[in-house]
Parts: C-alpha cells; sequence; structure tokens
C-alpha cells in the first residue's frame, strides 16, 4: 500500500515538476505531461482497489511543526472508491488529453496546462484521503485553486475570465462554510484529527450538530452544485478545457459527495434527526428537476452537460438522503441501499458526464464551436465520436441495460420502500420525489435526444460541421475507456455491488450485498426477487434476441431487397439544413410547457410592408431565459455587495493619515477595553 | 421439464403478441368505422399491410445515418422485450425476474428515444416536428405513469408484475375495486392513450402536417423499416392494454400451470383486451384530438388522479 501511494505522489509529482523543464518544447511537456498522469492513473487505480479490498483501514501519517496540522492519510473503502473514481476518470482524460491540447499549442503554455493538471488529479485525491480537518482544507482548497487556473485557461477571452471569478467566489463561499463546520467539530474536540470528530469522541449538543449539518450541506453543496449554488457550473465547465471540465463534472464536484457522506455517516455516526435526511431529499428533488430543465434550454453543449452535473447530483442526494431518512428509522438495510445506489450513481454518472465531456471536446476541436446549432450530420464524419456520446448519452438518460439505469433504478427502488416509514408525511412525499424523479429522467431523455440529434443527426448547419473530422487516435482512446465503462458498470452490476457494499457496511452496520444480489449474482433485488428485480445482462440478452428476431423477420420476407437510397422529401425543394428543426425548435414545446418555470422574455418585432399589413417585410425574433437564482438571489446579493462597498469607500479615502488616525483610535479603543 | 415449459412459455407468449398486435390494430380501425356507418377493412387488413410492407423495396434517404437504418430494430426490439416481461395469460411469467415495472417503462423509453432520433435523421421538418412533440408527450406522461404504478404496487406489496398480477388475482370475491385502484386505473388510461398516439392525444390516422406526430417521425420510412416501425407501434399498444387488464382486472388468468386454467387464462385474455380495444375506438370515435398545449392538462390529470390514489391508498387502509 506504502509503496502504491509513494508511487502515486512520486508520479504526480513528477507531473508537476517536470513539463515546465523543457521549455519551447511543447510536444515533448505534452508527452511528459499527460503521459505521467497515465501512470498514475493506472497507479490510482491499483491503490484504490487494493484499498476497497483490504480487510482494514491504511493509515500513515506525518507530523508537522503547526499546531494542529498533521498530514495524515486515511484509506478506509469510501476513500478507496473516490481514489478509484478519480484515477479511472483521470486517466481517461489524460490519454484524451494528448492529443485535444495540441489545439491550445501555441495560444496557451502547455507546460503550465500540464502541471496545473497533474496537481489537480494529486489534490482531488488527496482531499479524499486526508484524515486531518486542517490537512483536508488545504488540498481542498489547493484542488479549487488549481482548478480555478485551469479553467481561466483561455484568460484572454472576457467570458472566460468571467466565469472563473464567478467560480472563484462560490468556491470560497464553500470552504468557509466547511472551515466552520471543522470549527464546530474543533470546538468540541480540541482536535482537528477526522479520528476525533467520528461520533464517541464527539458529543455535540444537538443544536450544534445540526447547524453543522447545515454548513456542512452548503460548504460541500456549493462545490457539489445543488440548487441554489449550483450558478458557477455552467459558467465554469464550458470555460475549461474538454479534459478538464470532465475531471471537474466527472470527479472533482464528486469529492463533495464524499464530504457529505464523510460528515453525516461516519462523523454523525448516522445519528440524526428525519428532517436532515428530508431536506437532503427535498435539495436533490429540486436539483435533479431544475438542472435538467435549464439543460433543456441551454445550447451551447458543455454548458447543458455542466446543468446535467446539477441533475445527476441531484439523483445521488435522492439516494443519500432516502437511505438517511431510512437510517433515522432504524432501516439499516434500506439505508445502505439508498446510500448504495447513491454511490452506484456516483461512479456512473463520473464515468458516463467524463465521456459526454470529452466528446463535447471532440466536437470542438473538430469544429471549433460549442454551440448546438451549428453541428448536425456529425455522425457520418465523426463515427467513433458519435458512436462513444451515443453511449453516454444512453446512459445518462437511464435507457436499459446501462449503467444509468441500473443506479436510477436503485433509486427508485429505495424511494419505492418508503411505505415501511412509520410516518404518513414521509410515505407521501418520497413516492412524490419518485415521481419527480420519473420526471427528471424524461426530461433528460429529451434533453439528450436533443443534444444527440442536433449535433450527430441530418444535414451539418454550418460551414464548421460540413468540414468536421475525426479526431486523433488519442481521444478515441480516452473516450473509449470510458465508454466501455459505462458498458460494464451496466451490464455486471454483480461486480459493482459488492465493492460498493464494503463502503457502505461499515456506515450503515449491515452488509447488503448477498441480499441484493440474488440468483447467482444475476440478478439485482433489493428485497427479494418477489418484491423487485432487475437483471440487466438478461435484458441485453432479450434485447440483441428480439433485434435479431426483427432483422430475421425482415430478411425472410424481403429476400434480396436492397435499399434504395434518395434524398429527403422537401415538399418540392430541394431539402437545405435551414429546413430542419432547431434545437430551440425542439425544446419550444417544453419551454412553453413549464413556462411558469422558465419565465422566458420574449420580444417579436415585426415590419409589414407599407402597402399591406399581410405581407411582412422584416420580422426578428427573440428570447431568453434568465435562471431564477441569478435573477431573484444572486444580484440582489451581488447589488446589496457593491452598494454597501461603496459606502464604506467613504472610511477609505486615501489618506494616510487618516489611516494614522484609524490606528490610534483603535489602540486607545483596545487600550480602554483590555484596561 | 420444467425449465422446457418455462421456455416454451416465453415462446408462446412472444408468439402472442407478435400475432395479436395487428389484430388489435385492425379491430380499432373497425370499431371507429363501424361507428361511422362505414363498412371498413377487414379486421385482418393490418396483417396483409405488414407483408406487404416487408415485401416492398425500402427507399432510404440520402441525409441519414446509421441511426436511422438500426433505429426500427431497436425499437422493435425494446418493445417486444418490454412485452415478454410482463404476465399476459398466465400470472407467472418466466422471465419476470429481469425487470420489473420500472424496467418495462423504461424499455419502452429506450424505444421512444431511437423513435426520437430517427424522426431527427432524414432532415426534414416533419420529422423533427414529430420528435419534439413526442419529447414533450414522453415526458409529461412518465410521472404520471411512475405515481400509478407505484399506487397498484403498494397494493400488491411489490413491484414485480407477476407478484402483483398473481396477488390480486387469488384475491377471491374482490367485486368493487378500492377507490385507490379505480383512480390510478384512470390515471393509466390516460397514460395509455397519450404513451400508443391515440385521439384525443395523437391521431394515428392523419397524415395532417400539423397535427401528426407518431406519424411524421415516420414519415421518411418505408419497407421493412416501416413495417417494424407499425408492428412495433401495435406491440407497444398491445403491452399498454395488457398492464391495463391484468393489472386491474386479472380475474381468469391462469394462477396455475394446468391445461384447462391456461385455456380459459388465454380465452379471458383476449376477451378482455378485445372488450378494452372496442373502448378505445369508441373514444377515438367521441372525442377530437386535443390542441397539443391542451394535452399538458390532460396528464396533469392523470398526474393529479394518481397522487389522489397514494393518498387515498394510505388513508383508507388503516
Amino acid at each position: 500500500m506504502i509503496v502504491l501511494f509513494a508511487g502515486l505522489l512520486a508520479i504526480y509529482m513528477a507531473g508537476i515538476i517536470l513539463p515546465p523543464c523543457f521549455p519551447g518544447r511543447p510536444r515533448i511537456q505534452n508527452l511528459v505531461a499527460h503521459g505521467l498522469a497515465i501512470g498514475a492513473g493506472l497507479v490510482g487505480i491499483a491503490l484504490g482497489l487494493v484499498g476497497l479490498l483490504a480487510p482494514e483501514p491504511w493509515t500513515a501519517s506525518a507530523e508537522s511543526t503547526i499546531p494542529f496540522l498533521s498530514f495524515a492519510i486515511r484509506l478506509d473503502p469510501l476513500a478507496s472508491f473516490f481514489v478509484l473514481t478519480i484515477s479511472v476518470v483521470g486517466l481517461a482524460a489524460s490519454i484524451f488529453a494528448l492529443g485535444y491540447v495540441t489545439e491550445f499549442n501555441g495560444r496557451s503554455s502547455l507546460a503550465a496546462m500540464g502541471s496545473l493538471f497533474n496537481g489537480f488529479l494529486l489534490a482531488m485525491t488527496l482531499v479524499v484521503m486526508a484524515d486531518n480537518g486542517f490537512f483536508f482544507l488545504i488540498v481542498w482548497e489547493l484542488m479549487s485553486l488549481l482548478s480555478y487556473f485551469l479553467v481561466v485557461t483561455e484568460h484572454e477571452k472576457a467570458e472566460v475570465r468571467y466565469a472563473g471569478l464567478f467560480y472563484f467566489i462560490m468556491a470560497h463561499v464553500g470552504t468557509a462554510f466547511i472551515i466552520l463546520t471543522f470549527l464546530i467539530f474543533f470546538q468540541d474536540t480540541g482536535s482537528f484529527a477526522f479520528a476525533s470528530f467520528r461520533h464517541p469522541d464527539q458529543q455535540l449538543p444537538e443544536g450544534l450538530r445540526s447547524i453543522a449539518f447545515f454548513t456542512a450541506l452548503i460548504g460541500f453543496g456549493a462545490k457539489a452544485g445543488i440548487v441554489p449554488l449550483h450558478v458557477w457550473l455552467p459558467y465554469a465547465h464550458p470555460a475549461a478545457p474538454s479534459h478538464v471540465s470532465a475531471l471537474m463534472s466527472g470527479v472533482m464536484i464528486k469529492t463533495a459527495i464524499y464530504g457529505l457522506i464523510r460528515v453525516y455517516f461516519d462523523f454523525m455516526g448516522g445519528e440524526f434527526p428525519w428532517w436532515w435526511g428530508f431536506t437532503v431529499l427535498v435539495i436533490g428533488t429540486v436539483s435533479a428537476l431544475l438542472g435538467v430543465m435549464y439543460a433543456l434550454m441551454e445550447h451551447d453543449l458543455k454548458s447543458l452537460l455542466a446543468y446535467h452535473s446539477v441533475e445527476n447530483i441531484g439523483i445521488i442526494l435522492l439516494g443519500i438522503g432516502a437511505g438517511m431518512i431510512f437510517h433515522t428509522y432504524g432501516f439499516h438495510e434500506l439505508a445502505a441501499l439508498g446510500l448504495l445506489a447513491g454511490l452506484y450513481h456516483t461512479i456512473n454518472h463520473a464515468a458516463f458526464k467524463a465521456l459526454l465531456f470529452l466528446g463535447a471536446g471532440a466536437l470542438q476541436f473538430a469544429t471549433h464551436t460549442r454551440n448546438i446549432e451549428e453541428y448536425g450530420g456529425l455522425l457520418r464524419r465523426m463515427p467513433w465520436t458519435g458512436a462513444f456520446f451515443l453511449i453516454g448519452a444512453v446512459s445518462i438518460a437511464a435507457l436499459p441495460p446501462t449503467n444509468g439505469f441500473v443506479s436510477e433504478w436503485l433509486v427508485f427502488q429505495s424511494l419505492f420502500l418508503s411505505f415501511q416509514l412509520p410516518t404518513l408525511f414521509l410515505k407521501l412525499m418520497l413516492p412524490i420525489a419518485a415521481a419527480m424523479l420519473a420526471l427528471t429522467g424524461a426530461l433528460a431523455l429529451a434533453c439528450f435526444a436533443k443534444a444527440f440529434g442536433m449535433s450527430f443527426l441530418a444535414l451539418p448547419r454550418s460551414t464548421h460541421a460540413r468540414h468536421a473530422t475525426e479526431v486523433p487516435l488519442s481521444m478515441r482512446i480516452g473516450m473509449g475507456i470510458l465508454a466501455g465503462l459505462c458498458v460494464v458498470l451496466g451490464l455486471a452490476p454483480m461486480l459493482v455491488v459488492p465493492l460498493l457494499d464494503r463502503i457502505t457496511a461499515p456506515l450503515t452496520g449491515v452488509a447488503i450485498s448477498s441480499q441484493v444480489l440474488a440468483l447467482d449474482g444475476w440478478v439485482v433485488a433489493p428485497v427479494t426477487v418477489e418484491f423487485s428485480s432487475i437483471s440487466t445482462p438478461v435484458l441485453a440478452m432479450l434485447l440483441v434476441g428480439a433485434g435479431a428476431l426483427g432483422l430475421l423477420i425482415a430478411r425472410l420476407c424481403g429476400t434480396g431487397l436492397r435499399a434504395r437510397y434518395y434524398k429527403t422529401w422537401g415538399c418540392g425543394l430541394n431539402l437545405t439544413p435551414r429546413m430542419e428543426y432547431t434545437a430551440t425548435g425542439f425544446a419550444q414545446p417544453i419551454k412553453q410547457v413549464f413556462e411558469t418555470i422558465y419565465q422566458p422574455t420574449v420580444k417579436l418585432e415585426t415590419e409589414f410592408l407599407e402597402q399591406s399589413k399581410y405581407f411582412i417585410k422584416h420580422q426578428r425574433f427573440e428570447f431568453h431565459i434568465e435562471p431564477l437564482f441569478e435573477k431573484y438571489l444572486y444580484r440582489p446579493v451581488v447589488t446589496f455587495l457593491l452598494a454597501t462597498a461603496d459606502r464604506l469607500r467613504i472610511i477609505q479615502a486615501g489618506s494616510l493619515h487618516l489611516y494614522l488616525t484609524y490606528i490610534f483610535v483603535t489602540l486607545v479603543l483596545l487600550l480602554l477595553w483590555a484596561g | 421439464m420444467q425449465s422446457v415449459i418455462q421456455i416454451l412459455l416465453v415462446a408462446v407468449q412472444l408468439g402472442l403478441l407478435l400475432a395479436l398486435s395487428p389484430f388489435v390494430v385492425g379491430l380499432i380501425r373497425k370499431v371507429k368505422a363501424r361507428l361511422q356507418c362505414r363498412r371498413g377493412a377487414s379486421l385482418f387488413q393490418p396483417y396483409a399491410d405488414l407483408a406487404k410492407l416487408f415485401r416492398k423495396q425500402p427507399v432510404i434517404s440520402s441525409t441519414t445515418s446509421w441511426i436511422f437504418t438500426a433505429a426500427p430494430y431497436i425499437v422493435f426490439a425494446s418493445t417486444v422485450a418490454a412485452g415478454l416481461l410482463m404476465p399476459v395469460f398466465v400470472s407467472h411469467t418466466p422471465l419476470n425476474f429481469a425487470g420489473n415495472i420500472i424496467a418495462l417503462v423504461y424499455l419502452l423509453a429506450l424505444g421512444t428515444f431511437f423513435l426520437i432520433l430517427a424522426g431527427l435523421d432524414a432532415g426534414s421538418a416533419f420529422g423533427g416536428m414529430g420528435s419534439s412533440r413526442e419529447a414533450i408527450i414522453a415526458t409529461l406522461a412518465e410521472p404520471a405513469m411512475m405515481l400509478s404504478i407505484l399506487a397498484i404496487a403498494l397494493t400488491a406489496g411489490s413491484t414485480n408484475l407477476s407478484t402483483i398480477v398473481h396477488q390480486s388475482a387469488l384475491m377471491e370475491g374482490v367485486v368493487v375495486a378500492p377507490p385507490a385502484h379505480l383512480m390510478a386505473f384512470a390515471a393509466l388510461f390516460i397514460v395509455t392513450l397519450a404513451e400508443t398516439g391515440r385521439v384525443p392525444v395523437d391521431n394515428p390516422a392523419t397524415h395532417l402536417e400539423l397535427t401528426m406526430i407518431h406519424e411524421a417521425m415516420l414519415l421518411e420510412y418505408s419497407g421493412r423499416y416501416l413495417a417494424l416501425m407499425e408492428w412495433a407501434a401495435g406491440i407497444k399498444l398491445l403491452v399498454f392494454l395488457t398492464l391495463l387488464v391484468n393489472v386491474f382486472a386479472p380475474w381468469g388468468i391462469a394462477t396455475s400451470l394446468t391445461p384447462a386454467a391456461i385455456a380459459v387464462g388465454l380465452l379471458v385474455y383476449l376477451a378482455k383486451v378485445a372488450g378494452l380495444a372496442v373502448i378505445i375506438g369508441v373514444i377515438e370515435s367521441m372525442f377530437a384530438k386535443l390542441r397539443l398545449f391542451r394535452v399538458p392538462e390532460l396528464l396533469g390529470a392523470a398526474f393529479i388522479l394518481s397522487l389522489l390514489a397514494l393518498v387515498f391508498f394510505y388513508t383508507l387502509k388503516g
């Protein structure tokens, strides 16, 4: 274990230090940085697997001279799982980056990008391994800062700088609340070691525990992107280079999920009132629904994906929230099920969201735009990227037999099992959450039908799209690894569930793996097969079999018929891309139905011919959707802050004499107070 | 021996789904024709249509990708697979372990997803329009469907379709269904009309460009691809009808594997499905198609009904 850990540390450090040692040789910088990141990814995967399978958590620490700070790491199953997730996605993103970053050659420093990339990966890995509050905060802050620098890679663009600033502020608001959480624990235990935060040592009174619950929720929630703290995601994720977006969306926001589980189930010992779980559940539902709704209106592919991260964090929280509620009422098996569903969705989301972000990067690489309206017809031009993107789209839309389906199904099951709960209120609220999850799933389906259909099908809508070609091999391999992972995670739950069970068992006190997997592991059945079960391998076989049957019938009936190719009927005109449905048009009915949520501003200017009002000379249509939270929550806060700062400027006159007076007055007051 | 019977059951169920679905389509058309005082085409016309289409040379739009030709097979496969998960005339389906009712809903969603993509692939505005409308209707039907399913599942204490059907079939003397059941039935019936593209949500007989939804997505299809799409649509209708009759009125379904029970189960099932098909035909003749932006209200009503079913279940149970 120590060898693996030291190796990981050494490779990442080399990845940080070496790239700038080759000034003026971008090719070598690229190879060194991402080659080392690939190596570290492989070591990280090994470390994660060993940690997951180890009977006891592995710990190591180095004391420092700074009080309360010790560089302590602890690799328990929960931490190992996240190390594994980070490393797998890191590996794929690094391979992808080999080809992808050549686009930035000459515009940005590849050495800086490579170093920051390795540093970011290392910081994330250390975040989930840290076993000391102080150390955790240092690496957490490092993770935020390094990702900020990566977000502003293209800092010459004003919108990128704005996105970076937005992210920077939100990340620090979050960190502030995490510090507050740890301080609450510290005040009780007098130590920053995580071991002392754990329940038997930590004896916080009920009130303070609840405050810690909220500060942790806000602090980690800001990083995870829960509504209403999600506003930075649709800015920051598109601004970053795509392999970084894949990491940020696929794994960085998951470190917040790690933090929440660590605090609620580990530190709080799983003892909490029912409304904690309920709060998490409500936030999960709202995040899932609003995330996907705003995603539908987005035509920047990467912003769309960023909003889907909000949605999927919501789904993960639905699982965890249901688990928390069950835990309160002593249904430990069901609590483990909810938590397991949440964790399953965590790794699934890491796989397909990173895949989709890499796909978006490949599209940007090939077409130099992120606007879906300018894509079209790309499946014929980029068959590999298209196929991988389709796997990602089907997975995120939770269609069987993919991985997204398995985890969403598990979340559904844990919500449906609410009929065992003792209060009528919760018995009704959990099914409503399930209905909202169904709505979310259906909207996600519509959204990815739009994203894939508009980008890859029909005719190209711009010259960029017409001239697009398939991306280099390394980028395809990067996507291919994640696409393969999506398939494996979907078809082999019997491999995944026992591993996840090792995480949830210590947190909830019961192991459910043998119960959840029935019929030699072929079937996932949360309670019994009589209650509910799925078997993705059998479903896949059924689909293949039925498809083959269709093919057979078609063959037998129409022997020797070859299809004829002819142009699409365009009502007598030749079909042009302008006749196609646009992404805006596709989403229009949804916009209209959910008008109360979107509150769009529509502007229609029509200019008629002078002779008659029946002939239109010129028409201009405009519509905007301003996300509610930015308008009603953030704008007032920002305005207030700026106004206050304006007023405070009076005392900041810039005169040295005035400042000396301030110091003098303060000193006198302090002396008076002390005396 | 046991496994032979199981395989045989799956094969019979598969054959029944494939063979019966065109008949249901034909029956609804016949009912509509009779109500319009027309003689209408033969009940077996849809079979002839399918046979003809399979033997025709397909024309494929040159703007399309492989999605366009793969979609009919995927839509067909997902619908058939969904049909194999549910009990038809025997309450214990051999394949029910592979997926419960949620899996069935999501399998159908897989078909919808590829249908929407297929509509977009040819690049014509009609296909896009159909896809866009299908997306919103499928979206709005989903929560109502999930809640009504849950209301049923709660009564049976299971989301496994075989268990649900078996348990309610064994409940002797249930003449008056509980209110929760009735409301869930109404909700699922509305969802059925929406999901299978029937009046008042969509009109399967129209090719008027501004009103069609399902037909618009199929507009560029011909030959065997169209045949598969049409067939899949028929199977989907049959799947929903089977769900409705077996979950809400499972009386007569074979609860054991004796030849007599199976024969009775088969006959009763055919009668019930035919009855429901006639009702749909009557509804199609009585109502006009709704404006697209009225459909959300209808599906919203279905959602409220299923929510009420849930509330009634919990409050009236104790």
